[in-house]
């Protein structure tokens, strides 16, 4: 089957993140396909590539980077969400004249239009709210 | 058409689980994740209206891990433990995934 | 019949989630899909009609809702024992021509969807 998977929280902050995380690994372990990743409201902290958790504790970011990178996946952080909470690629870096960018490589900044194509596209969409 | 209802939410603390008790259709299943886990306990606030949906033959599901993680043992009869792969196929089984939260 | 339903089931101003459904189901209706808004539980008080976003310098969240009919949204439903439970009524809202929906009527909405956005 082919899911899109919606992500609300951030990660630490809510147990969203972490639950996402554990589904998407689960299912395509059983051979479905995750058609796309979609980050939206507090949930595209997940894209920050600048997060320092202690060595001893789970490094949720970069288990969704390589979960990303593993099977090639379509990660979308929701712009507008990101630019309000100060997630910037390079470009609306430079649009907005910030001094850094900290989106990671594996994700992608897009409209909300992703969400509701992968929606009106997929079998299966799943809601992780914080 | 059915859906699978996930709650992540206490009882104890809010009403995601009581809304989503009264709108459940007799093909639905509800899974308990991350602190709706609390709703599977014997005191839960919701633990007659769980056992009425279960006798309606309404699925309940609390995911294994968020209940162990929270130490919660002595869980209501009729409450059955899954894993991340029984969340997966119970989202397969149904059209549509309400998440209450 | 909707391939969409959006649930949308928190307050309008204590998170973005009011906001964020809103501007999903926007997105959809831009995209021609058949979309329906479901306000529930706490979801109700964004169709509240005395609203003065102005107060904490937000956008009103009850305007936007009444305008979605003008974006292609006619699909707009409340559910009814939220309203009741919060001494709410018809009369109380913003939105004209909202369609109130019993627990069967909603139990219907979201066994025809084929989508649901949970918000």
């Amino acid at each position: 089957m082919k899911f899109t998977v919606v992500i609300l929280g951030a990660p630490y902050s809510s147990a969203a993140s972490y639950s996402a995380y554990r589904f998407c690994r689960a299912l395509l372990e059983q051979g479905h396909q995750l058609a796309r990743l979609f980050f939206y409201a507090d949930g595209v902290h997940n894209g920050s590539a600048l997060t320092c958790p202690p060595q001893d504790e789970l490094d949720l970011q970069q288990a969704w980077r390589q979960l990303i990178t593993k099977h090639q996946l379509d990660a979308v952080v929701c712009i507008a969400a990101a630019l309000r909470r100060g997630v910037l690629d390079a470009a609306e870096r430079d649009r907005y004249a910030k001094p850094a960018d900290n989106l990671a490589c594996e994700f992608n900044l897009s409209g909300l239009g992703q969400l509701i194509e992968a929606c009106a596209t997929c079998d299966r969409t799943v809601t992780f709210g914080a | 058409m059915s859906t699978l209802h996930t709650v992540n939410k206490s009882p104890f603390s809010n009403n995601s689980l009581e809304s989503c008790l009264q709108l459940c259709s007799e093909q639905d299943c509800i899974l308990l994740i991350e602190d709706g886990a609390y709703g599977a306990v014997a005191h839960s606030p919701c633990a007659g209206s769980l056992q009425q949906a279960s006798a309606r033959g309404i699925g309940i599901y609390v995911l294994q891990s968020d209940a162990q993680a929270r130490g919660l043992q002595d869980l209501l009869d009729n409450i059955e433990p899954t894993d991340y792969q029984g969340f997966v196929q119970l989202s397969c089984q149904h059209q549509c995934i309400q998440s209450w939260y | 019949m909707s391939a969409i339903v959006c649930i949308s089931r928190h307050s309008p101003y204590g998170s973005s989630l009011a906001r964020d459904a809103l501007d999903a189901v926007l997105a959809a209706a831009a995209f021609e899909q058949d979309i329906a808004l479901l306000l529930m539980d706490e979801g109700v008080w964004q169709a509240y009609r005395h609203q003065q976003a102005s107060a904490i310098e937000q956008k009103e969240l009850g305007k936007n809702l009444s305008a979605l009919a003008v974006f292609g949204v006619e699909k707009v439903y409340v559910h009814e024992r939220s309203l009741t439970r919060r001494g709410l009524d018809r009369d109380s809202l913003s939105l004209n021509n909202v369609q109130l929906l019993n627990d069967e009527a909603t139990r219907a909405l979201l066994a025809q969807a084929r989508q649901v956005l949970s918000f």
